[in-house]
């Protein structure tokens, strides 16, 4: 059953993996802007309270530059080109689930990219900070209890994360180009799934509402689990929530997919 | 045909050609407001939060915010051409085209596309610096419009320095949008949140400061809470149109060096 579609997940993995140079690139910046947005925000709490405490804050920042290919803000860059070529007839034409097939080439895009990044930002800012003598800057080990857990939000928020941009996948085929879903995607996930800001630090009376709604699933939920913000029950409810999401997210896809297909029409030649 | 004029043919066939899908061209720019909103409500829950910060008040960083995402978005309007030098112009041997005409090359990579979706974060820029209460003075004024120019010129200058990259690199350069981004993204602030490796970056490495942080005291009319002279904000500007003379020249040097790819 999962089979056929191990395939073309192991196949994108491996060849994301072979950016090295892209990884690096990418780990630069996303070093030097958590540097910028830790020092904002440092200097924002000068000694106020707030939600979460500083050293919280430090941690939730570096996590989501190191797991920034999580709240990513285009659709897949080899579905867009699939669109434009028209390659994705190709897609049609084989016997596998159209939706789950280019489930499984986004999710390993997106885990392909996340998971050395994520790997080279625990380096840097968990141990050469504190080894520097920066440890009031570093990225702090999880709250104690909190590693499983973390593990499985993470987990779940990468699934979702996929989901996600299946859905704005559909969105592309349907429209026919990125720029017009990426122009509203890309200002919703870098608002809601606490890449701009941790979404805790937001005023206390939309809480409830940035808890609920489904980006904080792909990111804000695991790393709230991360730094200590949540856990027990709590922590449980989060990672229900999660899964919610992810079948709410994945029924949505199959959806918009099914209906994009319908009216499918293939460009190039 | 003078240089302007030509520069002014090509700005309104880009013009034009955007305008052939309104729809679409409409739909970018609303999506360029909207981002740009989502992040300055982020500065506002910031303040939100925590009140203010460093002894300034969230009308005072509005100003900073507005200004240099002003100058940003102005400036990524009009230097389209050398964000897509590598990939487009480089690896395609399309540059060749370029060097027969009996034009600058600058000029001709400053027509490549005036993108109007920018033009969408400019009017928010604009509605966020209207927010801020000022006592407009015409001083003020003169010096806002002079660290606007120069503002333009500097990230014009670093876009450039990025297309000159191609030339050995024959790719564009991600990383450089660490300057640029993280230049945007640093100048929202006032200097003074920042370490001082940083604030030293800013004022002499790419000199972002200089157009945007000491200007915009003069406007203000505050001290610099770190001591610098009250006659800095006038003519730090220069240093934007500097630091475009040298891209300028260093870019002399990449084509000097460029042997074409295509064929």
């Amino acid at each position: 059953m999962i089979a056929p579609y191990f395939a073309p997940f192991a196949a994108r993995f491996q060849l994301t993996l072979q950016y090295r140079a892209a990884a690096l690139a990418g780990f630069v910046t996303q070093c030097w802007w958590g540097a910028l947005k830790i020092m904002v925000l440092a200097a924002f709490y000068g000694d106020s309270d707030a939600p979460l405490s500083l050293p919280q804050t430090i941690s939730y920042i570096w996590l989501v530059q190191g797991l920034l290919a999580l709240s990513y803000w285009s659709a897949d860059p080899e579905l867009i080109h699939g669109v434009r070529t028209g390659a994705i007839a190709h897609d049609r034409l084989r016997p596998v689930d159209t939706y789950w097939y280019w489930y499984a080439r986004v999710a390993a895009w997106i885990m392909a990219r996340a998971i050395p990044r994520l790997g080279l930002m625990v380096l840097m800012a968990g141990l050469a900070l504190p080894a520097c003598g920066y440890a009031e800057w570093s990225l702090r080990p999880p709250a104690s209890d909190a590693s499983m857990l973390f593990l499985v939000a993470i987990s779940i928020g990468a699934l979702n994360s996929a989901a996600m941009l299946a859905l704005v996948g559909a969105g592309v085929v349907a429209t026919g180009n990125e720029r017009g879903v990426g122009a509203f995607f890309g200002a919703l996930v870098l608002l809601l799934s606490g890449n701009e800001i941790p979404l805790r630090l937001f005023p206390d009376w939309a809480h409830t509402f940035l808890a609920l709604q489904p980006f904080a699933s792909i990111l804000d939920a695991p790393l709230r689990i991360y730094v200590g913000d949540l856990s027990g029950a709590a922590a449980l409810r989060a990672i229900a929530l999660q899964v919610f999401w992810l079948v709410a997210l994945v029924l949505l896809g199959r959806l918009a997919t099914a209906r994009s297909l319908a009216k499918l029409e293939v460009q190039g030649g | 045909m003078s240089a302007l004029r030509l520069y002014g043919h090509y700005a309104r066939i880009s013009v034009r050609a955007q305008l052939a899908y309104p729809g679409s061209a409409a739909l970018l720019m609303l999506g360029q407001v909207l981002n740009a909103s989502a992040m300055f409500a982020g500065v506002w829950s910031r303040f939100d939060r925590f009140g203010d910060l460093r002894g300034y008040r969230l009308a005072e960083v509005a100003l900073f915010y507005g200004f240099v995402n002003a100058v940003f978005s102005m400036a990524d309007a009009i230097s389209r051409g050398f964000d897509v030098f590598g990939p487009e112009y480089v690896k395609t041997g399309e540059f060749d085209r370029l060097l027969l005409r009996p034009r600058s090359t600058l000029l001709q990579l400053f027509g490549h596309e005036i993108r109007l979706s920018r033009f969408g974060r400019l009017v928010q820029s604009g509605f966020v610096i209207a927010l801020v209460d000022l006592p407009w003075s015409p001083v003020g004024a003169l010096v806002f419009l002079f660290a606007f120019a120069g503002g333009v010129a500097l990230f014009c200058g670093i876009l450039i320095m990025q297309a000159t990259l191609s030339f050995w690199t024959i790719e564009t350069l991600e990383v450089v949008n660490v300057i640029s981004y993280g230049g945007v993204e640093a100048a929202q602030y006032p200097l003074n949140v920042y370490g001082t490796w940083l604030r030293r970056f800013l004022t002499f490495g790419v000199p972002i400061a200089a157009v945007s942080y000491y200007p915009l005291l003069t406007v203000l009319g505050r001290e610099d809470p770190l001591g610098a002279p009250s006659w800095l904000g006038y003519v730090s500007p220069l240093a934007g149109f500097l630091f475009f003379g040298i891209a300028a020249l260093l870019w002399r040097i990449g084509v000097r060096r460029y042997t074409s790819t295509g064929s």
